[in-house]
């Protein structure tokens, strides 16, 4: 064992020497794996970040919530079987409140798309959804201030609005969007409450960041009427345990309220974030393999330009081959001396690249959020210190089993 | 008790399909603290000769004793374990490290000795002063005169105390003036008791030894000691 770390402490050494007589071509040769490192770093955590955002932005939209829709999310069926399907109405929705037992909230939700505006400040194309108060508790909203509209409001058809984190730094960026009066679709409203920060960029106009909640009879009354579109239905399950069993439920009494008999099919769907998950799931499995072979490869480049001059450096350095082993030095010793000179180029190159990835995914975290994780800097190091080993192999075994005589005699 | 003993060792090459036999049938022995010398024309086996006698090569067929111990079937490391510590080599082209200062040249073998850091370069200072060039102890050969990089050569063959030190046409990238102090150098290392082994092929050099040992095709020709032996004047260069 002290011999092992003996010749590991001269090894380590005279790879150093030899990596500073030559610091242009190793300098070089560590950019290859500095970027290779950087990339697939860079890679993996702006992945981890999509992938962390999205959960918690899913999660927003609860585990346990249903969606009647008369659209599906994920279908095989044809898509003009589905568009023939009838509207959901409001009639049919207080049909449906009245009969249902084990949801803990029914709302019933319309949306329609505005230009949201204060002073001179404007927000294009936001989702307005409008519901009733009830909706707050089909969703797991906290807020930065304020409230949600009440039951009175909704009732009344009131001009008033809830805000989403994002439109609130858009158009309030210095002031308290509180009691301000903005204006939807050239319409003014009050605002009660503003959300605190729910989701995730992934969900782009879905994100209840970026949207604005206001009652959906106000909704019927400024933008269009109550028979223009259909509504979609939302319920949450007393918790995840009783998704399936609500959703039994539900579909009994839909079915029931939309006067549908034994032999019909359903002419609405159940909708729910599980679809989203799976959906999700299999596309960022797609871009995390895409995107690691990518990046993969330039690593892999690099480990060439690794393994390439370090076959120059030992045919370069026959002579001293030839030397060491005539004053003692073992195969082993020559072996050890080559892989550590190529592991210590990569390991050098790959910390050197893993700060940049890291400097990277700060400046990247401006605009869409990454996560450094303690695994992607032990992977970026064990990764470096690999490919040092595999590419520094072939050329440092070249070097150990040389004749000493012939390389000697080199010249 | 005879440091080399060689009995009847061959040695062949193959090259494409042509045997070539380098050694043919060489028998010899080296005692403590002789000074001999082995010469002949090219293709006669010295070099052959001086790498088996370095142990960098084994013979073909033959015995070879090395302390009384067969080096014939010895494996690699410990071939490399002899060479380290036994053998001191000298090269016609001095072979040193061009990155590496004097006293970094002189402490390698002690590196591959597995001998610690501070003993290491005391021991390389001590060898350095011993050869003359106790002031030049930082210096990178490119600094060095022909001679001073011999010189280091000589102290890094010499740090490792070994039982032989084999010379290869030490002087042959020399001027005459400077091989004639490298081969003071030498007289002094063998008037201390050390057993040195020459390789040349000129004459007047190989009669600075006390033994000559002639080959010709692979065969010992003659072997036999000087009568008129060249002692150089110990001086040192300034």
């Amino acid at each position: 064992m002290r011999i092992l770390l003996f010749e590991l402490k001269e090894g380590l050494i005279i790879a150093l020497r030899a990596i500073v007589s030559n610091k242009i071509r190793s300098l070089l040769t560590m950019l290859g794996i500095f970027i290779g490192v950087a990339v697939v770093i860079t890679m993996s955590t702006a992945i981890k970040g999509i992938d962390n955002s999205f959960q918690s932005g899913i999660s927003s939209l609860g585990t346990d919530v249903l969606y009647v829709d008369k659209w599906a999310w994920f279908t095989n069926q044809e898509w003009w079987k589905i568009r023939n399907r009838r509207n959901i109405t409001m009639e049919e929705y207080y049909r449906f409140k009245d009969l249902v037992k084990l949801p803990v909230a029914v709302a019933p939700v319309t949306n329609t798309i505005q230009t949201i505006k204060y002073n001179e400040r404007r927000v294009e194309n936001v989702f307005v959804n409008g519901s009733t108060a009830d909706y707050v508790k089909t969703t797991n909203f906290t807020f930065a201030e304020g409230r949600f509209y009440s039951e009175t409001e909704s009732n009344a058809a009131r001009q008033v609005a809830v805000i989403g984190s994002e439109i609130a730094k858009k158009i309030f960026p210095n002031i308290s969007p509180l009691d301000k009066t903005i204006k939807i679709g050239g319409h003014n409203y009050k605002v009660v409450g503003v959300l605190a920060e729910q989701g995730s960029f992934v969900l782009g106009p879905w994100n209840p960041d970026n949207q604005v909640y206001i009652p959906i009879e106000t909704i019927f009354k400024n933008f269009f009427n109550r028979s223009f579109r259909t509504i979609t239905i939302n319920v949450r399950a007393n918790g995840p345990a009783m998704v399936e069993e609500t959703k039994a439920e539900i579909e009994g009494v839909m079915r029931n309220v939309r006067g549908l008999t034994y032999n019909m099919e359903n002419d609405f769907s159940i909708n729910q974030q599980e679809g989203l998950q799976r959906s999700y799931d299999s596309i960022v499995g797609v871009i995390q393999i895409a995107g690691l072979f990518i990046t993969g490869l330039s690593l892999f480049v690099g480990a060439i330009g690794i393994m390439n001059i370090m076959f120059v450096s030992v045919k370069e350095r026959t002579k001293e081959i030839g030397l060491r082993k005539a004053i003692g030095a073992k195969r082993r010793t020559i072996l050890s001396q080559f892989l550590l000179e190529s592991s210590l180029i990569c390991l050098v190159g790959g910390l050197a690249g893993l700060i940049a990835a890291i400097i990277i995914s700060l400046l990247i975290n401006q605009f869409i959020p990454t996560s450094i994780q303690i695994d992607s800097v032990l992977i970026g190091i064990g990764v470096s210190l690999l490919t040092g080993v595999i590419s520094g192999f072939a050329p440092a075994y070249t070097a150990a089993k040389m004749d000493a005589v012939e390389a000697l005699r080199y010249e | 008790m005879n440091i080399i003993r060689i009995e009847h060792i061959a040695k062949i090459y193959k090259v494409g399909t042509e045997e070539v036999h380098a050694l043919r049938d060489v028998s010899l022995t080296i005692d403590k603290n002789e000074y001999v010398a082995i010469m002949g024309p090219s293709g006669s086996g010295k070099s052959t000769l001086m790498n088996m006698l370095g142990c960098l090569d084994t013979p073909t067929s033959g015995l070879y004793q090395f302390k009384g111990v067969s080096v014939s079937d010895m494996t690699d490391n410990q071939l490399a374990n002899i060479r380290n510590q036994e053998i001191g080599f000298v090269f016609q082209t001095f072979n040193l490290l061009a990155r590496y200062d004097a006293i970094h040249n002189v402490e390698l073998p002690l590196v591959y000795a597995g001998v610690p850091k501070n003993e290491r370069r005391e021991r390389a200072k001590r060898a350095l002063i011993d050869v003359g060039l106790g002031d030049r102890i930082a210096h990178k050969p490119n600094e060095l005169s022909g001679g001073q990089r011999q010189r280091v050569a000589i102290a890094r063959a010499l740090v490792t105390n070994p039982s032989i030190i084999l010379a290869d046409e030490p002087t042959g990238n020399l001027d005459s003036k400077t091989g004639e102090e490298i081969m003071a150098l030498f007289h002094e290392i063998h008037q201390k008791g050390n057993t040195i082994i020459l390789v040349t092929h000129e004459e007047y050099i190989a009669e600075h030894a006390a033994r000559i040992i002639r080959l010709k095709d692979g065969l010992i020709e003659k072997d036999e000691f000087v009568e008129k032996r060249y002692v150089p004047e110990l001086k040192r260069e300034q």
